[in-house]
């Protein structure tokens, strides 16, 4: 293993993270903007100009609050809990590749950090399933029923959309016939886009990660801190931090593999030409996923529990079945056209 | 099923973007305030520079949270400072317990205490929060004199003077 293998792994993995932090802060930024202004008011504009610094001022303010932590919680589950949940959210976006090849200082990049991995879609879905792990311990370690039991419920939530999550994931890899994320962007090269082919799926997809990440409409558990409790109620200054940076994160994530897996990733016109186009093209796919999720939060009220766990067991379940089979039973039809 | 009517929503949040928004952004563009709005107090004078205040209490005796204290003094007509026998030597407000309701506004026979539009009042100190005489009476033009006047004796009898209905 040569250091300049080394070197180049370090800082594609610095480069990523420095990405998603930056871009927490300003989607937490984007956010309250964005709902401000379909609100028909101003969003925040005080701190910066046009409130550009407003994300600063919040983490200077998280991290001059007083860490409480409760009497008789688990202490060191109670400080893990936070972590358990934002490493996976960090950590899944490693197989998808941003860009084509590049050459810089000699060297062929290959612009995702993992490379290649040709079970790219197996690596996601298991790094999404470990966050359920971080709630649950948040809940359980805080001594506290409303929080033990808001934490039963995100779990439940997430563990029920994962289902019909990973049955969408099962038309893209059935499209591409691999489960490399590389090899999922070419084949939406050579045939076309996969929502065109996958329009269930790509809602199914959407609706799924929206759930998985408590989002609105879908964010009962955190919501109930204005009813009851929620899973961080015990938390404060940076832990409670943690979970937010978790949420937006993840928020990111989706939308960035959403775009990879529908909308053809880091394809787009001249991208064989000029590499570096590769992820601006991803990006302006992720802003615009990103703008629809913030969309939906301005304008749908949040789903009651039950009907939440009934949307998804009874409803996205057996739809992505459904679509599993039907792409299926076209791939069987047609075979050369997606071969 | 409710697809048509969460697209009616998202449309109508997406119209909503592009609509000015309707915050006035405080500190540099104020809101003008309506015509009768009960803002801070002034205690106000006649045209020739007396007190229109004559120590009654009256405001004091309206007042539903005690907020007014009121000590009045014979005038002299060497030393007049509001036309009748009284005038207020002392007169405080505690802006901490006023609510603003104007009961004292309309309680005074002589329209002295009127509450005006000023809403920015802020103080560090609670002690500074009782407003006294000095900085409620409201200055005096430069055609009339101070007050304490000293007048010619028998002109200023009658404290109350014929008023008209007010229209604000």
């Amino acid at each position: 293993m040569e250091l300049a293998f080394f070197v180049e792994w370090i800082i594609k993995a610095v480069l990523m993270l420095a990405f998603l932090i930056v871009g927490f802060a300003y989607t937490t930024y984007l956010e309250r903007k964005t709902l401000a202004r379909m609100q028909v008011r101003y969003g925040p504009n005080r701190a910066g100009p046009f409130g550009l610094l407003q994300p600063v001022a919040d983490g200077v303010k998280l991290i001059f609050k007083e860490e409480l932590i409760p009497k008789k919680a688990d202490k060191l589950i109670f400080i893990l809990a936070p972590v358990l949940t934002v490493i996976p959210a960090l950590v899944m976006l490693a197989v998808v590749p941003f860009g084509g090849t590049i050459n810089l200082f000699g060297r062929e990049i290959s612009l995702s950090i993992a490379g290649d991995l040709n079970i790219g879609i197996l690596y996601i879905t298991a790094i999404a399933s470990i966050s359920v792990y971080g709630i649950v311990l948040a809940g359980w370690a805080s001594n506290n029923k409303y929080a033990m039991m808001g934490g039963i419920r995100s779990t439940a939530q997430m563990i029920s959309y994962e289902l019909a999550l990973a049955l969408a994931f099962i038309g893209p890899i059935l499209l591409a016939s691999t489960m490399s994320v590389n090899g999922i962007v070419s084949a939406q090269g050579r045939i076309g886009w996969f929502i065109i082919f996958q329009p269930i799926g790509f809602i199914i997809f959407f609706l799924a990660t929206m759930a998985e990440i408590n989002r609105s409409p879908f964010d009962m558990p955190e919501a109930e801190q204005e009813l009851t409790a929620g899973y961080h109620v015990e938390y404060s200054g940076m832990k409670f931090a943690l979970f937010m940076m978790t949420e937006y994160i993840k928020m990111i994530v989706i939308s960035v593999l959403c775009a990879t897996l529908f909308l053809g990733g880091y394809l787009g016109p001249f991208v064989d030409q000029v590499p570096w186009l590769g992820p601006v093209y991803l990006g302006i796919k992720t802003l615009l996923l990103m703008f629809i999720i913030i969309w939906i939060r301005a304008t749908m009220p949040r789903i009651r529990y039950d009907r939440l766990m009934d949307f998804g067991w009874k409803i996205l379940l057996p739809l992505a079945i459904f679509n599993v089979f039907l792409t299926g039973v076209i791939i069987i039809l047609f075979p050369n056209f997606f071969s | 099923m409710f697809v048509k009517g969460i697209a009616t929503g998202m449309y109508t949040t997406f119209r909503h973007l592009f609509r000015k928004p309707v915050t006035t952004q405080y500190p540099e563009q104020k809101r003008t305030v309506r015509r009768r709005f009960k803002g801070r107090h002034s205690l106000h004078r006649y045209e020739n520079g007396l007190e229109k205040c004559i120590g009654c209490s009256l405001c004091a005796a309206a007042c539903p949270a005690d907020a007014i204290f009121v000590e009045s003094a014979e005038n002299t007509d060497e030393q007049r400072y509001s036309p009748g026998e009284r005038y207020a030597s002392t007169y405080e407000i505690n802006m901490l317990r006023c609510i603003f309701c104007g009961y004292c506004e309309d309680a005074c026979p002589t329209e002295a205490i009127i509450l005006g539009d000023n809403y920015e009042l802020s103080f560090t100190d609670r002690r500074e929060a009782l407003y006294t005489k000095e900085m409620l009476l409201l200055p005096v033009h430069e055609s009339a004199q101070i007050t304490p006047q000293k007048v010619e004796p028998g002109v200023f009898n009658r404290s109350v003077p014929v008023m008209q209905d007010p229209d604000d």
